[in-house]
């Protein structure tokens, strides 16, 4: 799972959950995949962002100095960054680990850098 | 300067041509006007404002073989020959340079639903010798290459005695057929019993008007297919399915000759294999008809073939109200149950998720399956923030076919609103498509087989009678069959 995948994943669908965003991120073992850097795309990806989920990420994987805690303005103008976001969102493939929903403590576990989203008959 | 073109289409999937050409006008955002009016012949008259656009267009059809600048036509060679002479004529300042002397050139004779040898072929070229070409003859890498086409009409058991129309021109370029080979089941990695193939999926990939640096999203994604070819165009590509074991590729190989998955197959081998791997987002196992994505999240497209129940089984995961008898313990890895997801409120599901998901202008591909006998235009699911802009139906067998449908996401989407309805004329309950596909069609299954094996009863008999010893096919079939679970 790419870490920009993580930024659009909620547990809404548990039972009695509201928000369920942003999940609980753990990594147990991830991957470098070099991908080409399209400055365009990340543009283009970051009206979808949330921004403190994109932080968070980035401390999970020990990223958090490349990225400001707080959104800056003009990102756009901001190629280092945007090669920094670029490296955060799209080249850590995470292998194992998990997902929490921030609400109910449930687990999604990442296998094989897929995570399982499916819930029990009793949660939904 | 407005110009015509000739338009040599492929005669398959006829259907979908016409909504081809639509979406990549649109999405090229260029200017057309169509001379023919038959639009089911394989060449069309077209005008476009410059050779650019032509080029355009030619950069992404998949329907389309090759595209040529007009010189000339008609229905009568006379008339023909006439319009081709005066056209060299008025046109001789610009054509002059592909007549000159140092450019090499090639002559094509086209004809189509009949055929010509070789000599009476070149016989037709020799009827053009007042064309002032002046280039030598190079058939394998010609500088220019001219086309002369005769097309004959479209039955081939009612051939008409003189052509229904005689066409000239210059070729311009190829359309992208070529994709079809490259993308080809055959030679891909991980495929499964439902992977589309390559020529539907990269049409699906025009109708959805994919550009470079879209993000597209399959909810159904089973082997990846659509998203090879949304990949291809230049998307970013994203999907999910709720069958753990096809997402993480060790369902059974559909293959005859593979028994085992191997274990480098995955959706992300496929786009790697295809030159792509920097598109591949993710895939994720989930459950459709529960909510997933963060309400901000916006797709460009969502391309998709859901299950229809036939060769995938339509599911979703249960609910405790129906769930069956749990009889796991609780260190025990936990499956869910999956219950029936009928057809129609799993379109319910995908149109209402569209309206919601897709940027405005956005569109959302899928296919409906149906039985023939009753389709009316009617039946087709509507929503109130889509619009339908395409529709193509492809037979699939005696009596069930199913349509390619585009919609068009044609207003903002507000959550105020939530307590209107906003999906109509969702097929009843009593048109499901498996229940009929199995139980209602025109012979049951039970009844095929038993009048299939009568028939082979029979044959073996006739067989027999004239000395021969019939050689088992089935048998065979069934033995190879066998060999693979071994």
């Amino acid at each position: 799972m790419k870490l920009s995948t993580y930024n659009f994943l909620t547990s809404m669908a548990i039972k009695g959950v509201k928000v369920g965003f942003p999940l609980k991120l753990t990594i147990s073992k991830k991957e470098l995949v070099e991908t080409e850097f399209n400055p365009t795309f990340v543009e283009r990806l970051l009206p979808k962002l949330d921004w403190s989920a994109v932080y968070g990420a980035a401390q999970v994987a020990e990223l958090a100095e490349d990225i400001p805690a707080v959104q800056p303005e003009s990102i756009v103008d901001n190629e280092q960054l945007l090669q920094k976001l670029h490296h955060l969102l799209f080249e850590i493939d995470v292998l194992e680990g998990q997902l929490e929903c921030p609400e109910t403590g449930r687990i999604f576990p990442i296998t094989d850098g897929i995570p399982n989203m499916l819930l029990n008959e009793d949660e939904v | 300067m407005w110009k015509k073109y000739i338009l040599w289409f492929a005669q398959e999937h006829v259907d979908f041509r016409i909504s081809e050409f639509e979406s990549l006008a649109k999405m090229f955002g260029f200017q057309f006007r169509r001379v023919s009016e038959q639009l089911l012949k394989p060449f069309w008259l077209v005008e476009f404002p410059n050779e650019k656009t032509a080029l355009q267009y030619a950069s992404r059809s998949i329907a389309l073989r090759a595209i040529f600048e007009l010189y000339s036509h008609s229905n009568t060679l006379p008339e023909f020959h006439n319009r081709l002479r005066s056209h060299v004529d008025t046109h001789h300042k610009e054509i002059a340079r592909l007549f000159s002397s140092d450019v090499s050139f090639k002559i094509t004779v086209e004809t189509y639903n009949k055929h010509f040898s070789q000599r009476e072929k070149v016989e037709k070229i020799e009827t053009m010798d007042y064309l002032p070409i002046e280039g030598t003859v190079d058939l394998k890498n010609p500088q220019v290459e001219w086309w002369y086409i005769e097309f004959w009409g479209l039955d081939p058991k009612e051939v008409p005695p003189v052509p229904d129309d005689i066409l000239f021109g210059r070729l311009l370029a190829q359309g992208q057929r070529h994709l079809i080979k490259d993308l080809s089941l055959k030679k891909r990695k991980f495929i499964g019993n439902t992977s589309m193939d390559a020529q539907l999926s990269l049409l699906m990939a025009n109708q959805a008007m994919v550009r470079e640096g879209d993000l597209v999203f399959d909810p159904f994604v089973g082997t990846g297919s659509l998203l090879v070819s949304a990949a291809k165009f230049g998307g970013y590509v994203l999907g999910a399915d709720i069958d753990y074991m096809m997402v993480h590729a060790q369902c059974r190989p559909s293959r005859i000759s593979q028994r085992v998955r191997e274990r480098d197959e995955s959706i992300r081998a496929n786009l790697k294999q295809y030159g792509c791997a920097d598109r591949y987002m993710d895939v994720l196992v989930a459950d459709f008809s529960n909510p997933l994505w963060h309400p901000r999240l916006l797709f460009d497209s969502i391309i998709t073939d859901p299950p229809y129940g036939i060769r995938e089984a339509t599911e979703k995961v249960e609910t405790k109200k129906s769930a069956k008898e749990d009889t796991r313990s609780e260190d025990m890895v936990h499956y869910p149950s999956t219950s029936h997801y009928s057809l129609q409120s799993l379109y319910c599901d995908l149109l209402e998720f569209s309206a919601k998901h897709l940027k405005l202008g956005g569109r959302l591909v899928c296919w409906l399956p149906f039985h023939r006998e009753d389709y009316d235009e009617a039946m087709l699911p509507h929503h109130k923030h889509l619009r339908l802009v395409a529709n193509s139906e492809q037979p699939l067998t005696g009596n069930t076919s199913r349509r390619l449908l585009t919609y068009e996401k044609s207003s903002e989407y507000s959550h105020a609103e939530a307590s209107e309805p906003r999906i109509t004329h969702v097929p009843t309950p009593s048109e499901d498509f498996r229940d009929r596909y199995f139980n209602n069609a025109l012979e049951s299954r039970k009844d095929r087989r038993m009048r299939k094996a009568e028939l082979r009863e029979l044959g073996r008999l006739e067989m027999e009678s004239r000395g021969k010893i019939p050689t088992d096919g089935r048998a065979k079939k069934c033995d190879l069959n066998k060999a693979r679970f071994v």
